[in-house]
């Protein structure tokens, strides 16, 4: 196998980081969506939740877009094969999210059809919360590639043990995280019921975790080898300990942050197994890694001159828009 | 049906669809940033309330734009894998920068436009509501370049099949991208600023918010008359480039089937392809060659200076690239009568021109749609003009019932959402500026 260069690896890391701020961003605000029926269960609580990522999730969304496009000018084979050779899941995803996307909007201003948007919201939203996981189990897993490295399989060879174990673990670190915001962002009724279902959610995390564990070591046993994979575990056992700690102290600002650190660690943890590929084949020779996926030097150079340039403004001015909505949330007052 | 064309039939409706919301987003942003100056300068809450009621609607075109966009950035590689494969090395870029640099500047601060009125200082708003407009004219320029790279590639040389890139800046900046630019950019203009015109003539007919629809009629029709002066400048500009860098495209355009020294231009026809003639044709002589050429008996290329395997089809391109010419005139004579009536100080009451605003709002967006054909079918055969053909850029792997599965269910998608949308626009345009202490209440209950 030829040696990766360093922008082959800035590449990596930075795709990793582009969709790990997708994973804690719009992971939030998949999971409150998934949520929604569950937490809330009168007009004002619904519009508390609603009020809470409205203003937000839309540039969170962007996370993926970015994470997409960069996957696209880095590693155009990749890119290619994934998109291509998941057609049908992607299809369901894409849907998904497209109807999620107006299902606020159109839920505020179109009251005759609230409940359509409304479903099409919680829809919009578990749909991706689980079939994200499943994707990535798959080219963490392993699928079948041609020699032209084309996928070689169908839609039912996605949903095989490891993949599905990912998206479980995948839909339950959502809805922990979605849980933890949703307590953040409100009181009473509504905020004891989020910061019971956190720490639901966190136990089945855990189970979730142990389960995707054990279908590593049984279908993907070289992992164990990594050492990094292995320290970024007790990063997302301690958080999960800490998170349901201080959810139960009523920390909620801690919580969030140890909701973080968990989805983080764990996604720190695939990145470590996955490492150098990016789809593993079944046969492993024929896996796109980031030596034989990438763009020419010149392409990833300058993209990473962008990206050096362009992502610190946006977390500049996306922390400053945070702050503009801090706070918890009174429903009424402003937007939806 | 084969895959070839199903991908294309899918690529055609995302991307039209798609293309209605942008170009009103460029526009009505303009026109926000113009209302919200107005109000720091004037400090008139009229100015405030109207800015209020257009980034209500500004809102909900964004929201489909995004809604409608997040398919397009996969698509690529969804429907057409040899294409990313072969030249993702140039293509790839242009689309993560305008994530970095152009969607997350315009989602993050539309939401403190919607959300945040209340809790940011008024500078700060204004700055929002720049900041948005600045990002959504930074999003066009992204991809209007990668856009014009598979029109006219510059800046790189193949390798085994592939594209690398040799030069960014000559890739970004190659022989169409800027005039594509200028001319698209100024079709949102005109039709943002066409869409406010109807709302204030709407409002104006019913006799509602008289005085704000008057403010907001004066400060839309002022872009509207510049934005449709210029267009025939900058189509007139990208006419010539596309003579000049593809020349079957511009016979095409012209149902030109034969080279001539002092070509006319081809006011009306029908194509014929089989028969290469055109019927029924209204010709103007040596125009043509006058208009991009600057010499009455320059020399045009016809089509059958081209291979047969090489030539663009003619009907659509000819019909889109007539009509998009036709609106344009159109949308300067409306901008003419407007200035007329507003000198004469019957702007706001001339119910007769009021009420052809009102008729007129699907005219700019015809015009975008025809000119984007146009220039899409005009690059046929071609997936990058001359690099890669159109047949040999789909993905191997997607059979033709997956593509045809999943246009049938976009199709629903789109007419569900489309028509909610414009619902909800329509309603919103009802409610009248000023009319958020109603809304709040209903919403409430």
């Amino acid at each position: 196998m030829e040696n990766a260069t360093f922008l082959q690896n800035a590449w990596f890391l930075l795709i990793g980081v582009l969709l790990a701020g997708y994973a804690v961003l719009d992971g939030f605000d998949l999971g409150v969506g998934v949520l929604f029926p569950f937490l809330a269960k009168t007009e004002e609580e619904k519009r508390t939740l609603i009020g809470a990522i409205g203003p937000v999730w839309d540039g969170n969304e962007v996370w993926l877009l970015a994470g997409g496009g960069a996957l696209f000018a880095a590693f155009p084979m990749a890119y290619a094969t994934v998109f291509s050779g998941f057609y049908l899941a992607l299809m369901l995803v894409l849907f998904a999210l497209i109807l999620r996307a107006v299902s606020l909007e159109f839920r505020a201003h179109d009251p005759k059809r609230k409940g359509l948007w409304e479903a099409a919201f919680v829809g919009g939203s578990a749909l991706p919360a689980l079939l994200f996981g499943v994707a990535l189990g798959n080219v963490v897993g392993g699928v079948p590639l041609d020699a032209r490295t084309e996928f070689a399989g169908t839609f039912f060879t996605l949903l095989r043990p490891l993949p599905l174990a990912f998206g479980l673990l995948g839909l339950c670190a959502f809805l922990m995280h979605g849980a933890a915001y949703a307590a953040l962002k409100s009181e009473g009724a509504l905020y004891e019921r989020a910061r019971r279902t956190a720490r639901t959610m966190a136990i089945a995390f855990a189970a979730a975790f142990a389960l995707a564990f054990v279908a590593v070591l049984i279908y993907l046993p070289a992992a164990v080898r990594s050492a990094p994979a292995w320290v970024l575990s007790l990063v997302v056992w301690l958080s999960l300990v800490l998170f349901a700690r201080s959810s139960k102290k009523g920390r909620d600002g801690r919580a969030f942050a140890f909701s973080s650190a968990a989805f983080l660690g764990l996604w720190g943890m695939i990145g470590a197994i996955q490492y150098p590929n990016l789809v593993r084949a079944t046969a492993p020779e024929l896996s796109l890694t980031i030596a034989n996926a990438s763009s020419s030097a010149l392409t990833l150079k300058v993209m990473l001159i962008i990206a050096l340039v362009g992502m610190p403004v946006v977390i500049g001015y996306t922390v400053f828009a945070y702050r503009v909505f801090k706070g918890k949330v009174r429903p009424g007052a402003e937007g939806y | 049906m084969d895959a070839v064309f199903l991908a294309r039939l899918q690529f055609g409706l995302i991307a039209g669809f798609h293309f209605l919301f942008p170009p009103t987003t460029l526009g009505l942003s303009l026109i926000v940033v113009i209302v919200e100056t107005l109000y720091l300068r004037t400090k008139n809450e009229a100015y405030k309330q109207l800015s209020a009621y257009l980034v209500k609607i500004l809102g909900t075109v964004f929201v489909m734009g995004v809604a409608t966009g997040i398919s397009l950035e996969f698509a690529f590689g969804n429907n057409w894998a040899a294409y990313s494969r072969a030249v993702g090395d140039i293509f790839g870029a242009p689309l993560a920068a305008e994530a970095v640099f152009s969607f997350f500047l315009e989602s993050v601060f539309l939401g403190i436009l919607v959300f945040g009125r209340n809790r940011v200082s008024p500078k700060t708003y204004r700055l929002s509501a720049w900041l948005v407009f600045f990002g959504a004219h930074l999003s066009g320029l992204w991809i209007l370049i990668a856009n014009s790279w598979m029109q006219t590639p510059a800046g790189f040389h193949m390798e085994g099949g592939r594209a690398v890139l040799d030069s960014f800046w000559q890739a970004a900046f190659n022989p169409s991208t800027v005039v594509r630019y200028v001319h698209t950019i100024l079709g949102g203009w005109i039709t943002g600023a066409l869409v406010a015109m109807a709302i204030a003539a709407w409002l104006l007919l019913k006799g509602k918010a008289v005085g704000k629809a008057a403010l907001l009629m004066k400060a839309a029709l002022a872009v509207f008359a510049a934005a449709a002066v210029l267009q025939l400048g900058s189509g007139h500009a990208h006419s010539v480039q596309v003579t000049r860098t593809q020349p079957e495209k511009m016979a095409a355009f012209e149902a030109l089937w034969e080279t001539r020294d002092g070509a006319p231009f081809t006011v009306f026809g029908i194509p014929d392809e089989t028969n290469e003639r055109t019927l029924l044709a209204i010709r103007i002589p040596k125009m043509l060659s006058l208009l991009v050429h600057f010499d009455p008996n320059g020399r045009v290329l016809g089509l059958s200076e081209f291979p047969k395997e090489d030539r663009p089809p003619v009907l659509l391109p000819f019909a889109g690239y007539h009509i998009m010419i036709l609106l344009g005139l159109v949308f300067i004579l409306m901008a003419a009568a407007g200035i007329r009536l507003l000198l004469k100080k019957r702007l706001t009451t001339s119910r007769g021109f009021l009420k052809l605003l009102l008729f007129a709002v699907p005219l700019p967006y015809l015009a975008n749609e025809t000119g984007w054909i146009a220039a899409e079918v005009g690059r046929q055969p071609w997936a990058v003009y001359k690099v890669l053909r159109t047949s040999e850029a789909v993905s191997a792997v997607v059979p033709a019932g997956n593509i045809l599965f999943s246009i049938i269910l976009f199709g629903v998608i789109y007419a569900l959402i489309g028509a909610a949308g414009l619902g909800i626009i329509l309603r919103t345009v009802r409610g009248g500026p000023g009319g958020e202490a109603a809304d709040a209440a209903k919403g409430a209950a």
